[in-house]
C-alpha cells in the first residue's frame, strides 16, 4: 500500500520532466522522480513496528533479528541520495550557465541544435 | 599484488591529484595523465594472462561483500576502455590547449575512466549503477566543458534524460533486491531462476532494456546522443562515441541477460526479438540521418547509433558466432570511430569548423588528418583488408548461420548506406578542389598527429586478432563467458 | 566584517552564538559515526551547512577568509586521496584492498577507538564532504556570473584566431 505513494511520486516527477518548459522545473521534476525511487528503496526494508539496525551490548541475536529493519536499502539510499546531490549540484549550475548564455529558462527558446 | 583493485583506484586517485600537484606547472597534468593512462593500458594487457579471478574488496566474501570479478568478457572490454583511453590521452596533450581548463579535464576524463573500469569489473549490481553514475556525471561534465551555449544545451539534454534512464535502472535494482534479498550479481542469478516467470520480473527486464538501451542510445531512446557527442572536445567525444555507450550501455546487458538471468530470456524468444527489432532500427535510422548531415561530428555521431544497431542485432541471435561478431564489432568501431573523431577534432583544431562544405582538398594540406580519417571510414564501411570488413562479415555471416536471411539482406544495404554516407564525407573534406582561405592550413601538433598514426595502425591491424592464437587469448575467453551463460554464477558462488 | 554586508544584527548575533556549535556537532557526527547514526557524509554536510549560515548572515566574504575556495578545492582532493590511501594501505598490510587492517579487540567494542580504520575513513570523508559541498554552495552562489546586458559573454574556450 505505501508503493502506491512512491510510484505517484515517480510519475509526478515524470510528468514534470517530461512537460514543463522551465528548466528550473524540469531539475525539480528529476529530484522528485529520484526521491521517489529512494522512498521507494526505504519502503523495502521497512518493518511495521521495527527498531533501527544498531544492535547494542544488552541485545539478543533473536530479538535482533526479529525486529530490526533491513539496514540494506538505507546504505543505498544514502548513496542515492549522495548521487542525486552530484546530479543536482551539476544541473543547477548548467541552469545557471544555460542562463547566462541564452538569457531565458524557456526550452522552447532554447533550440539551437536540431537534427 | 593484485592489480585488479588498481584497475579503479589508479585514475580515481589521479583524478584527483592532479589538480592538487600541478596548478603551478601545467605539463605535470599532462605526463600524470598519460602516465595513469599508460599503466592502465598496461595493466589491462597483463591481466590476460591471469585469467579467470574473483577479487573481495575488503576480504569479504559474496554474496555479503563487493567482489571484483575479471573474466574473459571484463577482460576484453577493459583492454578496448584502455587501449582507446590512452591514445586519447596523448592526443589531449596537444588538443586541450585550446581550451582553458587541462587540469579539470584530465581530473573528469580519470573519474569518467575509473566509473568505466568500475562497471566492466564489478561483480555487485549497485556498485555497477555508482560507477555507471560516475562515469556519466562526468560525462555531462565533459559534454557541456567549452561552456558555449549549444554545447550547454547538449548537456542538459544528455543530463535529463541521462538521469531519467538512471531512475529506471535503479528503480530495477530495487525490484530486484526486493524479489531476490540480495546484490550480488552472481547470488541474484541463482534466486532469480524460481521466480523468473513473474510480472516483477518481466518488469524489471523492461526497466533495464529502456534504462541501458538509452545509455547505448538504441533507437527509440537516441534523441541525446547527435547532440551530445558532437558538442564534446573532439577527445571526448571519441570516449563517449568509442567506449561510454559501449561500456555503460552493451556491457550490463550483456552481463545481466546473458549471465545473471540466463535461461528464461534464451528459452522464450521475446527479448531478443524486441532488441535485434530494436536494433534494426537503430541501423536504418543512424545510417539514414547520416547521410543528410553537414557536421562532420554529428555524421559520425548518427553513423555510432547505426554501429550499435549492428552490434545489438549480432548479440542478440545468442549463437556462438553472432556473439563472437558483435565483441569483434564493438572492438572495431571503438577504435575506428575514435580515429575518425581524433581527426574530425584535427581538422577543427586547425579550421575552425565542423560544415563539410567549407572543407575541401585537405588530403595535401593534412595528409596524416587525411589518411586516418580514411582508415577510419574505410574500416567502418567494411572495404575488405580493414578489420571493419571483417567483423560486418562476421555479423552477416552470423545472421545467415542463424537462418535470419531477411536481416542478413537488410544489414548489407545498410552497409552499402554507411558507404555512401563516409564516401560524401570524404568527397567533400579530403578530395576535390582546395578552397582559397585555406591555402595556409598546416597539419596538426605532433602529439595529436602521434596519436592518430598509432591508432590508424591498430585499426589496420586489428584484423589479426583473428588469427587463432591471438584469438584464442583475446577474444574466444570473452565468447565463451556469454556462451556459458550462468556459469558464471558457480565461478563466482563457487571461488 | 563590514555591517552594511549580510542580514540583520539580530541574525548575525545569533549567528555569532551558534555558529560554534553547530560546527562542533557537525564533528561529533563525524568522530562518533561509527558507533552512532551519522557519519563522514551528514557530518561533512554539517560542517559544510555552518559555512554556508556564515555566508547568508554576514555575506561573502567572511566565510572566505576563512576558507578560501583555493584550500577547499585542494581539502576535497586530499580528503578524498586520504581515503583512497587508507584503502590502498588495506591492501599493502592486509591482504585485500579497503581490508579493515588495524586489529578490532571485542573490549575496545562501543568505545571511541574501535572499528580500526572505520573512523579515519569517516575523518577522510567528513573532511571530503565538507569542503565540496562548502565550494558548490560557493560557486552556485557567490561567483556567479549573470548574463552581461550586452550581450558580452565570459569565453572558456580561448578566443580564436591564435591558432593558425
Amino acid at each position: 500500500m505505501e508503493y502506491i505513494l512512491s510510484f505517484v511520486l515517480l510519475m509526478i516527477g515524470l510528468y514534470c520532466v517530461a512537460t514543463k518548459k522551465n528548466i528550473v522545473k524540469i531539475v525539480i521534476g528529476l529530484n522528485i522522480m529520484e526521491y521517489a525511487i529512494n522512498l521507494f528503496l526505504i519502503l523495502i526494508g521497512y518493518r511495521r513496528g521495527g527498531i533501527a539496525p544498531i544492535r547494542t551490548p544488552d541485545m539478543s541475536l533473536a530479538y535482533f533479528l526479529r525486529y530490526s529493519v533491513d539496514p540494506l536499502p538505507q546504505a543505498l539510499v544514502v548513496t542515492s541520495i549522495v548521487i542525486g546531490f552530484g546530479v543536482l549540484a551539476l544541473s543547477v549550475s548548467m541552469a545557471i550557465r544555460i542562463y547566462e548564455r541564452y538569457g531565458t529558462f524557456d526550452i522552447n527558446e532554447i533550440k539551437r541544435l536540431k537534427g | 599484488m593484485n592489480v585488479l583493485p588498481l584497475m579503479v583506484a589508479l585514475p580515481l586517485g589521479m583524478g584527483f591529484l592532479i589538480p592538487m600537484v600541478s596548478r603551478k606547472n601545467r605539463r605535470t597534468a599532462d605526463v600524470l595523465g598519460n602516465l595513469a593512462t599508460l599503466s592502465l593500458l598496461i595493466m589491462s594487457l597483463y591481466l590476460f594472462r591471469i585469467g579467470n579471478q574473483i577479487y573481495f574488496m575488503g576480504g569479504w566474501k559474496p554474496p555479503l561483500g563487493i567482489n571484483l570479478v575479471l573474466d574473459g568478457l571484463s577482460a576484453f572490454f577493459l583492454l578496448i576502455v584502455n587501449l582507446v583511453a590512452f591514445i586519447v590521452t596523448l592526443y589531449s596533450v596537444d588538443y586541450m590547449e585550446i581550451y582553458t581548463s587541462k587540469l579539470r579535464y584530465y581530473s573528469l576524463f580519470l573519474l569518467m575512466l575509473a566509473g568505466m573500469n568500475g562497471v566492466v569489473l564489478t561483480g555487485d549490481i549497485f556498485n555497477l549503477f555508482v560507477f555507471l553514475e560516475i562515469a556519466v556525471i562526468s560525462a555531462y561534465a565533459l559534454v557541456g566543458f567549452g561552456t558555449e551555449a549549444e554545447e550547454l544545451e547538449a548537456s542538459f539534454k544528455y543530463l535529463v534524460l541521462g538521469t531519467v534512464s538512471s531512475v529506471f535502472i535503479l528503480l530495477g535494482i530495487g525490484f530486484l533486491y526486493s524479489l531476490t534479498g540480495t546484490l550480488n550479481l552472481a547470488d541474484i542469478g541463482s534466486k532469480i531462476s524460481g521466480i523468473s516467470g513473474g510480472h516483477a520480473f518481466w518488469f524489471v527486464v523492461i526497466l533495464f532494456v529502456f534504462g541501458f538501451g538509452l545509455k547505448a542510445a538504441l533507437v527509440p531512446f537516441h534523441a541525446w546522443l547527435p547532440d551530445a557527442h558532437p558538442s564534446a572536445p573532439a577527445s571526448i567525444s571519441a570516449v563517449l562515441s568509442g567506449l561510454l555507450i559501449k561500456a555503460l550501455g552493451i556491457y550490463p546487458f550483456l552481463r545481466i541477460f546473458y549471465n545473471i538471468f540466463g535461461f528464461p530470456l534464451l528459452e522464450t524468444r521475446f527479448i531478443p526479438q524486441i532488441l535485434m527489432f530494436l536494433g534494426g532500427a537503430s541501423m536504418l535510422t543512424g545510417a539514414l540521418l547520416a547521410l543528410v548531415q553537414n557536421d562532420i561530428k554529428r555524421m559520425f555521431a548518427y553513423s555510432s547509433i547505426s554501429n550499435i544497431g549492428y552490434i545489438v542485432i549480432a548479440f542478440s541471435l545468442g549463437t556462438p558466432l553472432g556473439i563472437m561478431a558483435a565483441l569483434l564489432h564493438t572492438f572495431v568501431h571503438a577504435t575506428s570511430k575514435a580515429l575518425l573523431f581524433l581527426s574530425a577534432g584535427s581538422l577543427e583544431y586547425r579550421l575552425e569548423t565542423r560544415d563539410i562544405k567549407k572543407m575541401g582538398g585537405l588530403m595535401e594540406k593534412m595528409p596524416i588528418t587525411g589518411i586516418s580519417g580514411d582508415i577510419g571510414f574505410l574500416s567502418l564501411a567494411g572495404i575488405p583488408p580493414l578489420a571493419g570488413f571483417w567483423s560486418k562479415l562476421f555479423i552477416i555471416l552470423a545472421l545467415l548461420d542463424a537462418g535470419r536471411l531477411g536481416w542478413a539482406i537488410f544489414t548489407i544495404l545498410v552497409s552499402v548506406l554507411t558507404l555512401g554516407y563516409y564516401l560524401r564525407m570524404n568527397r567533400y573534406v579530403f578530395f576535390g578542389p582546395l578552397k582559397n582561405n585555406l591555402q595556409r592550413i598546416k597539419e596538426s601538433p605532433v602529439f595529436m598527429t602521434a596519436s592518430m598514426l598509432i591508432l590508424s595502425l591498430i585499426t589496420v591491424f586489428l584484423g589479426v586478432i583473428l588469427l587463432p592464437h591471438l584469438r584464442s587469448i583475446v577474444l574466444d575467453p570473452a565468447v565463451r563467458t556469454l556462451i556459458n551463460g550462468t556459469k558464471y554464477i558457480s565461478m563466482v558462488m563457487g571461488g | 566584517m563590514s555591517e552594511k554586508e549580510g542580514l540583520s544584527v539580530i541574525v548575525k548575533v545569533v549567528t555569532r552564538w551558534i555558529v560554534g556549535f553547530v560546527l562542533l556537532f557537525g564533528l561529533y557526527i563525524v568522530i562518533f559515526g561509527h558507533l552512532t547514526p551519522g557519519g563522514g557524509f551528514p557530518g561533512g554536510v554539517i560542517i559544510a551547512g555552518t559555512f554556508v549560515l556564515l555566508t547568508l548572515a554576514f555575506g561573502k566574504d567572511t566565510p572566505l577568509r576563512k576558507l578560501n575556495s583555493t584550500l577547499a578545492s585542494e581539502l576535497d582532493s586530499t580528503g578524498a586521496i586520504i581515503f583512497l590511501g587508507i584503502a590502498l594501505l588495506g591492501l599493502y598490510f592486509g591482504s585485500f584492498f579497503a581490508e579493515n587492517f588495524l586489529t578490532k579487540l571485542p573490549s575496545s567494542y562501543f568505545k571511541l577507538f574501535s572499528a580500526g580504520v572505520i573512523p579515519w575513513a569517516n575523518l577522510a570523508i567528513g573532511l571530503k564532504v565538507g569542503a565540496s559541498i562548502f565550494m558548490v554552495f560557493i560557486i552556485l552562489s557567490v561567483t556567479r556570473v549573470v548574463g552581461l546586458p550586452n550581450g558580452e559573454k565570459k569565453m572558456t574556450r580561448k578566443p580564436t584566431g591564435r591558432r593558425k
